[in-house]
């Protein structure tokens, strides 16, 4: 009788270990089968960043470069200066800075962008004047400044540079896909 | 007291009115002309010496918070490498506005005995207080710390970007605003500007 007990408490012990491997197995399996994915397909990514040797990549900062070498650091990118407005690629975008704000102070005691582009003040300096929106708490109520929600403009709103981009982008806005319907359907 | 220090005063009167006695006029002029220029040139010196960078950020009330704000800024660190040094910006140029300036500086060294801004607390506290006399400073000699080197005559207008150009053009062009109006926090972190008239 004790002999029985015995081997069901350790056929019990090899069931339990048994479903412990087959479950750590299957989570480590995926991992090899994506990176075979990626080893076998390069082209698709290699298209829009340099060549990728597989084995030596740990991380896409490092650009291909071999993990015992170290490479130039690209060159930095210059802000857009010409005061150009660019076209917003959806109707809620909030609109990217024209121009180069490098330095400007927006913390608690002041904010550079306001200087300018407050209501008071627009006008002296031809700035478009922050919207409405902006001046509207979450509940609809006009505040006599600046929301506090919406006080720290380059979280929203950025500057373009003329980096090149990383990652090749193939957003197209409404209208390209409106435009573009009709030639779908025809075919 | 009083009666002896008349005494000693017309004494010392009465020595300075009569003529020398063992030394030629000869002595006496050229000797005071040489002692003249050895006085002058030490007192000019010691008024350039404490008129520089490593003067001002001695004290580390100026090291530690408004030279290292400075620091990041275009005044110390461009592409060109030419640069401000603090007494470029907050001491007159002209001799006789030095001058005045640095008697006004005797508040600043009661401060710095007293220690009214020796922690970043009480100089944060202070701040505003501090910028605003720069403000004022500037605002009375129409920015002339900045047009020392920023002559609006001399500015290229079509090499600045569009808005910077058509900005300088109206308001600094027409006289109606000085560069300080603008300009304020170019080189320091600005206080708490609420109240503040600014543009």
């Amino acid at each position: 009788m004790r002999d029985k007990a015995l081997i069901v408490l350790a056929l019990i012990v090899v069931l339990v270990a048994a479903a412990v491997g087959y479950a750590v197995g299957r989570k480590s399996s995926p991992e090899p089968h994506v990176a075979a994915v990626q080893s076998a397909a390069p082209p698709a990514k290699a298209s829009t960043v340099e060549p990728v040797a597989a084995g030596d990549q740990i991380d896409a900062i490092r650009r291909g470069a071999p993990v015992n070498q170290e490479i130039a650091a690209p060159l930095m990118a210059h802000v857009e200066n010409a005061d150009i407005k660019r076209i917003r690629a959806y109707p809620m975008q909030p609109p990217t800075i024209p121009h180069s704000i490098d330095n400007y102070q927006i913390d608690k005691n002041s904010n550079r962008c306001l200087l300018c582009h407050a209501r008071a003040n627009a006008d002296k300096f031809q700035a478009p004047p922050v919207s409405v929106t902006h001046y509207m708490d979450r509940n609809d109520q006009f505040l006599a400044t600046i929301s506090p929600r919406r006080y720290f403009c380059n979280q929203c709103h950025v500057v373009q540079t003329d980096a090149k981009p990383l990652v090749a982008n193939n957003f197209k806005d409404i209208d390209t896909v409106l435009s573009e319907q009709p030639e779908q359907k025809a075919n | 007291m009083w009666p002896r220090l008349k005494e000693w005063l017309i004494a010392l009167w009465r020595t300075i009115r009569r003529p020398s006695v063992h030394y030629s006029l000869g002595f006496l002029t050229l000797g005071g002309f040489i002692a003249g220029v050895l006085f002058w040139g030490a007192f000019n010196t010691g008024l350039e010496l404490t008129n520089t960078e490593a003067f001002c950020t001695g004290c580390h009330e100026m090291h530690d918070n408004v030279f290292q704000e400075l620091k990041s800024t275009i005044h110390y660190t461009n592409r060109s490498g030419v640069r401000a040094t603090c007494p470029d910006c907050h001491v007159p140029h002209q001799w006789t506005d030095k001058i005045a300036r640095k008697m006004q500086a005797s508040k600043e060294v009661y401060g710095k005995i007293f220690g009214t801004v020796n922690t970043r607390e009480k100089f944060l506290d202070h701040r505003l207080e501090l910028a605003e006399h720069e403000w004022a400073r500037l605002k009375a000699n129409d920015s002339l710390e900045c047009r020392n080197c920023h002559n609006y005559t001399s500015m290229d207008l079509t090499r600045q970007s569009t808005r910077a150009a058509e900005i300088h053009k109206r308001w600094l062009g027409s006289g109606e605003k000085t560069c300080i109006d603008c300009h304020k926090g170019i080189a320091h972190h600005l206080p708490d500007m609420t109240g503040v008239p600014q543009g």
